[in-house]
């Protein structure tokens, strides 16, 4: 772990199709020193982690076009290490649990407490880094 | 359903036809079987009693030919001068007596004068005259004669038998008389039953032996019958008629066997009160009867209970299938209604997360503004705005859910078929939304109303489109509902780009239970229900399909005509259109 890593802030990308969310979570992250990049489909989020190296990933799980579960699939190769928080409607909870068994690193139900999500973040975060 | 009025007509209907159909056949038999045996049966007493009546009438007949013949060859074989002679004909009568037993009472000679010349027997007849009578008279005219009973003068009844002969140009009688009680004595042998009885009486109705009992009241009767029922000529010869009438002695309906003796002047009556003749007849004909009352009896009771409890038991059926049906339809209601709250769930939980996050963002920027002073005034407003955005779409959805929720009474109402189907494909937009299935309507210009519940509407058409959007889950695709308007009906047609269904499947989708999804996904009801369904409507639900080639639904149900659209349906709850 070198000094340059602890410090720089998390970079994390956030997809979801629901802009107003990720609008609004968007800013309140930023706030808490989260470099986020919001993304409003699959597809793009795949195309960004093909260029950027990304710290966490939070991914909505109903999408249109591309599911959740598609695109964690295709992170599983293209970025094995970067730890993905699947994030959910609670209708899909099942849904939310499969994500896990396919590699997401964690779960959450919308609406979900911010500063849990924010925890959940930092956390993955850490482990990630740690193991580069 | 069966109503119990319905089923108190059927129960009327299945009692009526299985009585028909036992009874007729046993009162046909019956009836064929009692005539006939009731006519060979008559007819056999009656010639029975004919026979008995002809044979008496033989014996009485040929009784008195030879009495009348034992006179004839006494007065032919005897001279004159013996037979004027009281002990000559003291012997005759003893000679009688012992050839005949006592039927001859005296026995006399008249000459043509009238006046008796010689006599034996227990009466004191003295010098009598006879010129008068007559008996003599007719006696004189005629070789032999045989007399009706009469008093005469010794005043018992009694009749005379005479052959006359010539002597020395004069006319002689010898007569000899015949006691009645004898006389009597050979019909009263006629007897039959208890009420059978036999009398001789002549033309005129004065009886020739002494009947039972007192008939002096019924010589008018017996004149009559005599004139209803034998030839007016007496000289026809020996005649035997039976015939039917009424009985005075008891007033009750008796036969007659009437037959003619002595060349017509006599006639032997039979009577026998018709009960008794025909006893045997008569009882057969009770126990027939019994039976077959009882037996019509036992039928329709037995109908009756019979099918009052097959009727009570299809009745019973009927509902635990009603009951069954409203449980299925309940059950599948039940698993589309979860269906859909997962789903809407979804939808509800995006726009509170919003929310959430918005007014944690107002949160975030007070704590960033310096005490006292409001902060980020534009982003705070335009927070509050998302909030209040974000919350109309919550109520949006949550009306929408109780728009179908609450419309339970199946009340069925004209109901316009386009606007249901917008309805429907609202609530299931984000479902198809999420299984990239792009929904297409091509709807009727002409508003295709229906008779029908729009609960049970809705549901067919989500059991449907869920079907078509789950068969389509994994490879996006193309839902088209369309309706139209036919002559008679109103067609929807849904119609998938989904994996088809393959034909060994087919036959069995409508089955309840049956479900090609994995445990824990399909009740296997949806179809099933919407069959029923469709089917209480007087519709119809056809499919289309091949392993490849998608699905095509297709519903019929009966249009009703624009003109009996009441204003009524202008009230109508239309929840789903925006």
């Amino acid at each position: 772990m070198n000094a340059e890593n602890a410090t720089r802030p998390i970079r994390l990308i956030l997809v979801d199709d629901e802009e107003s969310f990720v609008n609004v979570l968007t800013k309140r992250l930023t706030r808490r020193g989260v470099e986020v990049t919001p993304v409003l489909s699959g597809a793009e989020a795949l195309r960004l982690m093909r260029k950027y190296e990304y710290d966490v990933m939070v991914l909505d799980l109903k999408m249109e076009e591309m599911s959740g579960l598609d695109v964690l699939k295709t992170v599983r190769i293209v970025a094995p290490e970067t730890p993905v928080i699947m994030l959910t409607g609670h209708g899909s909870e099942q849904a939310a649990r499969e994500g896990v068994t396919l590699g997401a690193s964690d779960y959450l139900l919308k609406p979900c407490d911010l500063d849990v999500l924010f925890h959940k973040i930092t956390k993955a975060a850490c482990k990630a880094r740690a193991t580069q | 359903m069966t109503t119990p009025s319905l089923s108190s007509t059927l129960s009327k209907k299945i009692s009526l036809l299985i009585i028909f159909v036992s009874l007729t056949p046993l009162i046909v038999v019956g009836g064929v079987f009692a005539h006939l045996f009731h006519t060979a049966y008559r007819g056999k007493t009656i010639a029975h009693l004919e026979e008995l009546v002809s044979k008496h009438r033989d014996i009485v007949d040929s009784h008195l030919a030879e009495r009348l013949a034992s006179i004839k060859t006494l007065m032919d074989a005897c001279p004159l001068e013996d037979l004027r002679r009281n002990d000559f004909l003291k012997e005759l009568l003893y000679t009688l007596h012992t050839q005949y037993g006592r039927v001859f009472v005296d026995i006399g000679l008249v000459n043509d004068a009238g006046s008796l010349e010689a006599y034996a027997g227990p009466f004191q007849l003295g010098n009598a005259q006879y010129a008068k009578a007559e008996w003599f008279k007719k006696a004189m005219e005629n070789d032999h004669f045989i007399s009706d009973m009469f008093m005469g003068i010794r005043n018992q009844p009694h009749f005379i038998v005479a052959a006359s002969r010539e002597w020395g140009g004069r006319r002689y009688i010898l007569r000899a008389t015949v006691d009645f009680e004898a006389f009597t004595r050979l019909v009263e042998n006629i007897r039959i039953g208890e009420t059978g009885h036999a009398f001789i009486v002549n033309r005129a109705g004065d009886f020739q032996t002494q009947p039972r009992s007192d008939f002096s009241q019924c010589k008018e009767l017996l004149l009559e019958l005599m004139r209803e029922s034998l030839p007016a000529d007496h000289a026809v010869g020996p005649t035997l008629v039976f015939t039917e009438g009424h009985s005075c002695e008891t007033n009750a309906d008796a036969v007659y066997v009437l037959a003619t003796l002595k060349q017509g002047d006599w006639v032997m009556i039979y009577e026998q009160i018709a009960a008794d003749a025909f006893r045997d007849l008569y009882q057969a004909r009770l126990i027939v009867l019994s039976v077959l009352a009882l037996g019509s009896l036992g039928i329709i009771v037995t109908a009756i209970l019979l099918t009052r409890r097959v009727v009570a038991y299809i009745a019973k059926l009927d509902a635990d299938k009603e009951k069954m049906n409203e449980q299925v339809v309940h059950a599948s209601k039940m698993a589309s209604l979860g269906e859909m709250a997962a789903g809407i769930a979804h939808e509800i939980n995006n726009p509170v997360a919003v929310m959430v996050e918005e007014a944690g963002w107002i949160q975030d920027i007070l704590e960033d503004a310096p005490e006292g002073e409001p902060g980020d005034v534009q982003e705070i407003q335009r927070a509050v705005n998302q909030i209040r955005t974000q919350g109309n779409r919550c109520k949006d959805i949550t009306q929408k859910l109780l728009s179908f929720a609450r419309k339970t009474e199946p009340e069925r109402c004209a109901l316009d078929v386009n606007s249901l189907i917008l309805e429907t494909v609202e609530l299931v937009a984000s479902k198809a939304r999420y299984a990239n299935v792009h929904i297409e309507t091509r709807l009727s210009p002409l508003p295709p109303h229906i008779q029908a519940s729009v609960t049970e509407m809705q549901q067919i058409l989500l059991n449907l489109i869920n079907n078509s959007l789950d068969a389509m889950e994994e490879t996006g695709g193309k839902l088209s509902i369309a309706s139209r308007t036919l002559d008679s009906v109103v067609e929807i047609e849904i119609r998938d780009t989904g994996p088809g269904i393959p034909e060994s499947v087919l036959p069995k989708i409508f089955d309840p239970f049956f479900t090609t999804k994995p445990v824990g996904r399909g009740t296997g009801l949806g179809l099933a229900v919407c069959y029923g369904l469709i089917k209480n409507m007087n519709g119809d639900i056809t499919v289309n399909s091949a392993v490849g080639q998608g699905a095509e639904f297709r519903i019929r149900i009966p249009r009703t005509p624009e003109s009996a659209v009441s204003s009524f349906s202008l009230n109508q709850p239309k929840g789903g259109t925006r």
